[in-house]
């Protein structure tokens, strides 16, 4: 069982899937996604203990042995993301019955999990596999299913911005496609592990720094670096409450991971920064990603679309951590990984009780709610204070770490771009809390209420894990640094 | 260096930048998967060019034939259709969506649209 787990762990969700369709009970199906969630979530919790102990797990499919067979390699990055996945997944499916019976019609619940669980199956095969063309396809699994479910969005602004993803999805994956073509013509292997041994061989071909570019552009696509990111806004903000959620938490991390798997374990970092200009692009576009999406945040009236620009701008600030090239840089990006990802998660989830009273979410409509929704109010303060980067929240950690990898790279400058993109964001959240909490309510909001307890735990859940991390950031400190290191060291 | 040993590759580089003018200059959404669809067609003429040996066969076992292309390549791109047919699939459910929701599949159209409140 335990040596099965790998496996286990993408096939379980993927097969739960079409099980959702057998069950015809609103409140049944959805209790079976979380247990198929919550199950997937310990099976990761498991083998992140193991490889803590014992190092690098492989698992060979149907018993063919690595290059000739499909292998599935976990090491600490991948276990950790793994983690990060699941775990975001639990929460947002236990908040996913009420705020779905308020934007979605009955009939299509059963669908939503099916989806719901073959996005989740996609995201966490990408991360398991170690097989290059394996990660195509689990990455088209996983973007099929976040375009469904962008599309069921109430407004019609929802398919539109659905059909733009897809088309600049399929575009990235495309790419990323040609890339993996290009680097099997050189070297005749699929799998990652036996790719990393190989490609120094043929490393002064041209051939290999096409397919450097097209893997990264393909990327990039996909995780909205800051001038591919136009894509994201309206698909988050269309999308359902818990869609939104889901996306800006664990979708685009779990690109970055394909990212990072691909610059430090594929290319080696050696080729990747030094072959090729990655630290100039990455920091020039980290930079003008950070300041403008801020300021593009500042402009929004839908604030769910404000804190879409904000995560491209987070995006912006991992690229530029990783751009840093050095252990403590590329710490900051994957603290900021995890941070981010339960920032965003408590964001969405507490916007999605707002949605759930209000049936909107635009700027106008939250005057007052500081008063008539105070838990769901300060659950939003909190997380934004956590995106500004105070002191006792998870931000904070994870800024400190990109400024002291800044300073000792000499990069004075970007420290001090660095603190100003913080300062953008003190102004777009100041926004929020001033209309909530210093504009008297209007007549049509007397009525509203508190969230239903169903959405504001798992809300506050996150929030606790962001003080509590933002406290006591030994745990992810402790396995960030023990990963940093071993992608710095090259072997995958 | 010869044109005509790189024939398939140029072909595959006119079909890959035609299909991506199609889907970046058209406005109709179709018009636009129809670049799609040509822009993943060029891939797998570059994967199956890739499988290419001089000389050899197609994979198919047969007496008498001892030089065969790589079947390997072949099977990815069996995969990638699936893929790219999925793709096309639910890009053009969305489109039937979005004619019932606008009544047209113009992007300029629906842009003006969604900007007047």
């Amino acid at each position: 069982m335990i040596a099965h787990l790998p496996i286990l762990q993408v096939v379980l969700p993927l097969l739960a899937a079409p099980c959702c369709l057998l069950i015809n009970r609103k409140a049944l199906v959805w209790a079976f996604a979380v247990l198929a969630s919550i199950a997937a979530f310990a099976f990761s919790l498991v083998i992140l203990q193991q490889v803590l102990q014992t190092g690098t797990i492989t698992y060979s499919l149907g018993g063919w042995t690595a290059p000739f067979g499909i292998e599935y390699r976990i090491d600490l990055l991948n276990a950790y993301l793994l983690l990060i996945v699941s775990g975001i997944s639990c929460i947002i499916l236990l908040a996913a019955n009420t705020s779905l019976s308020a934007e979605l019609t009955g009939h299509k619940h059963r669908l939503f999990y099916v989806v719901f669980l073959l996005c989740l199956a996609g995201m966490l095969g990408i991360i398991a596999t170690g097989d290059a063309f394996n990660l195509f396809v689990f990455l088209e699994i996983s973007a099929l299913s976040s375009y469904t479910l962008i599309a069921l969005g109430k407004e019609r602004q929802a398919l539109t911005a659905s059909f733009r993803y897809l088309l600049v999805g399929t575009l990235g994956a495309s790419f990323i496609l040609i890339g993996i073509g290009l680097m099997y013509m050189v070297t005749g292997t699929l799998n990652m592990f036996d790719l990393s041994e190989r490609l120094p061989q043929v490393e002064d071909s041209r051939t290999l720094i096409t397919a450097f570019s097209f893997f990264m552009l393909g990327v990039c696509l996909k995780l909205a670096l800051f001038p591919l990111h136009w894509w994201l806004p309206n698909a988050y903000a269309y999308a359902p409450s818990v869609v939104s959620a889901l996306l800006a938490a664990t979708a685009t991390k779990v690109a970055i991971y394909i990212l990072l798997r691909f610059i430090f374990s594929v290319f080696g970092g050696e080729f990747s920064f030094t072959t090729l200009p990655l630290q100039e692009i990455l920091s020039v576009l980290g930079i003008a990603g950070i300041l403008t999406a801020s300021l593009m945040a500042i402009y929004q009236q839908n604030v769910k679309q404000l804190f879409a620009y904000s995560s491209v701008a987070q995006i912006a600030y991992m690229m530029l951590a990783l751009a840093m090239n050095s252990t403590n840089g590329l710490i900051a990006t994957l603290l900021h990984l995890f941070n981010h990802a339960l920032m965003k998660g408590a964001l969405f989830l507490a916007l999605a009780g707002v949605m759930y009273r209000l049936g909107s979410v635009q700027l106008t409509d939250f005057a007052g709610l500081g008063r008539r929704m105070p838990w769901t109010m300060s659950a939003i303060v909190i997380g934004s204070l956590s995106l500004i980067g105070i002191p006792l929240t998870v931000g904070f950690i994870s800024k400190w770490y990109l400024l002291r990898a800044a300073l000792e790279n000499g990069w004075w400058p970007l420290a001090i771009f660095i603190l100003f993109g913080s300062l953008l964001a003190v102004v777009y959240v100041w926004r929020i809390v001033e209309t909530a909490y210093f504009t008297p309510p209007k007549d049509r909001h007397s009525q509203i209420k508190e969230a239903p307890l169903s959405l504001l735990l798992p809300a506050w859940a996150l929030v606790l894990a962001n003080l509590y991390f933002g406290i006591d950031a030994s745990f992810t400190i402790g396995v960030t640094e023990l990963t940093a290191k071993a992608l710095l060291g090259g072997t995958p | 260096m010869n044109i005509y040993e790189s024939f398939n590759y140029w072909v595959v580089m006119l079909l890959m930048m035609s299909g991506l003018y199609i889907l970046i200059a058209h406005g109709n959404f179709v018009k636009k998967i129809i670049g799609l669809t040509i822009f993943q067609t060029s891939l797998y003429i570059f994967y199956i060019s890739m499988a290419k040996v001089t000389g050899a066969t197609a994979p198919i076992i047969k007496q008498g034939i001892e030089l065969y292309s790589n079947p390997l390549p072949h099977v990815l791109i069996l995969t990638a259709i699936v893929v790219g047919i999925s793709t096309t699939a639910l890009a053009l459910a969305l489109v039937i969506r979005i004619k019932q929701a606008y009544g047209t599949i113009e992007e300029d159209e629906i842009q003006a649209m969604d900007e007047k409140p």
